[in-house]
């Protein structure tokens, strides 16, 4: 254990994590109108399509296999127990990282191939780009040379994270693992870490609540069955309408 | 019954002059922006034509509004399930080129140019990339119906007439035009706020102002699919929607909208209708034959007792009511019925009426003999060498509106939702209205006559001179009857509207500055 190591897996993670929660909660409370996936459809939609959409569902499938992974390590590994299921798992892994590698490929030919597209980008964007992108790199080597993570990951990266979240962290596993591992969790701690600073904060907002609410949505600054009640006081506090 | 209030709108098409000042005045306040400049609010485009942004009728092509599903209504290109798949990228996303690139001139070319043989130019520039480019197109580049094999032949709502129709339509001797100004319709069962992930657009309870919340406004943009009218625009630079706002700051202070209170044709007619909100499912989801009439049935007689005791019961002030009570665009709609809804059948109930004009479809083209009209004037008169005499007799009443040069089906596509009997009567109406005040003022038709033609449409001689009065000589406020805002229910009279200057348009204050 190296004092690199402390610092990339013991320092890094909570710097990344405090920087999150304060970053993103402190821009929702002062500036919100930053909160915006940014839509650059409008001004170019062909090439889009054949980005974020293999970007963004694969992306989610690694999100939620990864999530998986870590909160439910031990259905992995039983899962994993049948070669058949694992070598299934494996695959579609795989498959959803080239197609997030595709996806990314082409957001970054757009964004900075495209005039009316750069017209509208930040280096943040550059960056987060390239940041996912080596990260989809990273994870597709590994997958490729050390089989089967889904394996390793449920049985020593799992712990290490809990560890983290549970303020005790232990790092003696992920010292052990080839650099290539090691970039890979530096990376994931870098794109939380960027969060705030990017983009990155529409995926704090995706409207699930759609689903429930009723389509039509009438707001009153002042509620319609009071406002005539000569019973009710008058007051200055306005009555949010966010 | 759930009554509600509803600042509504009427433009008289018949004198809707073409001249753009009412887009540039709302251009000046509201979109004269980064990211907004493309935006017009409220635009005017000469029909036939294909409008801003380009057809933006066919919603084969953009996928708004609408459309019945069984007993049901649902939208047609976005939702819940759809808005949601398509979230990633939108592929009934309107892009910029559907509507036009911003462009500017170098200016600064012609002044700092060295001297030189040759004069320089001002060669034009896109305002999204700073590139020069070349201008291909602009928010009305088919004024006037320049341009017309391109832009007036490929209008949709032409798709249901004969070839025949069609033909006689675009004949020089015979063209017709008429304009329409559109702003947002403020519409009763919005598709904008059905379609928006986030919930950021709202109708406000207290006038139906529809509005965007744009601190909660994410960019997912679907409203701008969803809207038929294509009134809910995105703005490329802060990556947010927006749309028109019916000047609301200014109506809590009492006056006009911007675009209403600079109409130089005075087409602009502003005021409070009562609602019932239960009747919105309803009538949104009619037949498509009945769509107009539930609407109206929807809109309710303010003077009513009963009416009025429900509406205080929810809330609406005895300011609002009696404002109902004079509104305009009540008398008009209601009470004339000669003013119909922009294509109801995209079902979102639009609360902007128009009256269609009578001009294009009147008058015709005949051919008289010039030795015959010259033996009628004045020796001193100059005389035309041509056949051809701008007809505008009203000898064959009704035969003239049977037929027209403008092919009834083509406005009933437009305000009728292809129903030609309402638009023929809303027409018959101003051509009676016309014919009582010719007799009135000029004495030269047969009394008979007169009578039949009012008693034809159900009007009194009173009533004709009333629609007379407000369609021509009616004053500011007798245009505009705007309800007085309740600084206690008002979003802005709180603040300090100072405090607002140069940040993103009202209710917070926070730099337009772009995330990233
Ligand atoms: C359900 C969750 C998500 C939703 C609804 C969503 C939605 C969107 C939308 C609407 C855009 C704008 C696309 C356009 O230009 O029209 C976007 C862009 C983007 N999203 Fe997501 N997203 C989600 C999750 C994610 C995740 C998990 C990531 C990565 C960790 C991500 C990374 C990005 C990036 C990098 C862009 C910019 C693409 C570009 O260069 O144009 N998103 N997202
Ligand atoms: S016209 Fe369009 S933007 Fe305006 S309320 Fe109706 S659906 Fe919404
Ligand atoms: S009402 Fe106001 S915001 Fe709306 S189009 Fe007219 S000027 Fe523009």
């Amino acid at each position: 254990m190296s004092p690199l190591d402390t610092f990339l897996f013991t320092a890094l993670p909570y710097v990344a994590i405090i920087v999150f929660l304060g970053g993103t909660i402190y821009r929702y409370r002062a500036t919100r109108f930053k909160y915006s996936s940014l839509s650059s459809g409008f001004l170019e939609k062909r090439t889009l399509f054949w980005g974020s959409m293999p970007f963004h569902w694969g992306v989610m499938m690694l999100f939620l296999g990864h999530l998986i992974a870590f909160l439910f390590p031990r259905s992995v590994l039983a899962w994993n127990g049948e070669p058949v299921r694992l070598l299934v798992l494996e695959v579609a892994a795989f498959i959803f990282a080239l197609s997030v590698l595709w996806g990314l490929a082409m957001l970054m030919i757009r964004r900075v191939g495209s005039a009316r597209i750069r017209a509208v980008s930040s280096y943040m964007d550059v960056l987060i780009l390239s940041l996912l992108m080596a990260q989809t790199v990273l994870g597709l080597l590994i997958a490729w040379n050390f089989r089967w993570g889904s394996s390793w990951f449920a049985a020593s990266l799992t712990p290490y994270l809990r560890s983290i979240f549970a303020f005790q962290p232990d790092i003696a596993a992920v010292s052990a693992m080839p650099w290539l591992v090691k970039l890979h969790i530096v990376g994931a701690f870098l794109i939380v870490l960027a969060i705030p600073f990017s983009r990155l904060v529409h995926v704090l907002v995706v409207p699930l609540h759609y689903i429930w609410r009723p389509y039509q949505l009438v707001i009153w600054n002042w509620r319609k069955d009071r406002v005539r009640d000569p019973e009710s006081g008058w007051t200055v506090t306005r009555p949010r309408n966010t | 019954m759930d009554i509600r209030a509803q600042i509504s709108m009427m433009f008289h098409l018949d004198k809707c002059i073409g001249c753009h000042t009412c887009s540039v005045a709302c251009k000046n306040i509201w979109t004269d922006r980064k990211g907004a400049e493309y935006m017009w609010w409220n635009n005017v485009e000469t029909k036939p034509g294909t409008g801003y942004p380009t057809k933006w009728e066919d919603q084969d092509v953009y996928k708004g509004g609408w459309k019945t599903r069984g007993q049901d209504i649902t939208l047609r290109g976005a939702g819940k399930l759809r808005g949601l798949l398509n979230i990633f990228h939108n592929p009934h996303l309107p892009v910029i080129d559907d509507y036009y690139e911003p462009f500017t001139y170098k200016y600064l070319d012609l002044i700092e140019s060295p001297a030189q043989d040759d004069q320089p130019t001002a060669r034009p520039v896109s305002m999204i990339t700073g590139k020069p480019i070349d201008i291909k197109m602009g928010p009305n580049w088919d004024d006037d119906l320049s341009g017309t094999p391109d832009f007036a032949r490929r209008d949709p709502n032409l798709a249901n007439l004969t070839p025949a129709e069609q033909e006689a339509m675009f004949q020089l001797e015979k063209m017709a035009f008429f304009y329409l100004p559109r702003i947002c319709n403020h519409c009763l069962n919005p598709a904008c706020v059905a379609s928006c992930p986030s919930g950021a657009i709202y109708k406000r309870g207290e006038d139906g102002v529809v509005l965007i919340n744009q601190k909660v406004c994410r960019a997912w943009r679907m409203c701008v699919t969803a809207c038929p009218y294509k009134k809910s625009y995105y703005n490329w630079s802060t990556g947010k929607s927006e749309k028109c706002i019916l000047c609301y700051p200014r109506l809590e202070a009492g006056h006009a909208p911007a675009c209403m209170h600079s109409c130089v044709g005075r087409i602009r007619y502003l005021g409070v209708m009562l609602y019932d909100a239960d009747r919105i499912q309803e009538a949104a989801s009619a037949p498509e034959d009945e769509l107009v009439d539930r609407q109206l049935d929807m809109l309710l007689d303010p003077f009513d007792p009963e009416i009025i005791a429900a509406a205080k019961a929810n809330g609406v002030s005895d300011s609002t009511i009696k404002s109902a009570q004079l509104s305009p665009v009540y008398r008009f709609v209601k009470e004339w019925g000669m003013a119909l809804p922009l294509h109801p059948e995209f079902r979102t109930l639009p609360m902007l009426f128009y009256v269609p004009p009578l001009l294009p479809v009147m008058a015709s083209v005949s051919e008289a003999r010039a030795a015959d009209q010259k033996s009628k004037m004045a020796p001193m008169a100059k005389k035309w060498e041509d056949d051809w005499l701008y007809n505008t007799s009203t000898e064959e009443l009704w035969g003239t509106i049977d037929q027209v040069r403008f092919p009834i089906q083509y406005m009933a596509n437009m305000f009728g939702a292809g129903d030609g009997a309402r638009v023929t009567e809303v027409l018959k109406k101003l051509m009676a209205v016309r014919i009582h005040r010719r007799d009135v003022t000029v004495g030269d038709m047969k009394p008979a006559k007169v009578k039949a033609t009012l008693a034809d449409v159900n009007l009194t001689p009173e009533q004709a001179d009333e629609i007379y009065t407000l369609s021509t000589l009616a004053r500011f406020d007798q245009r505009f009857v705007i309800p007085p805002a309740h600084r206690e229910q008002a979003i802005e009279m709180l603040d300090f509207t100072g405090d607002a200057k140069g940040s993103v348009g009202f209710g917070f204050r926070e730099q337009p500055a772009r995330g990233n």
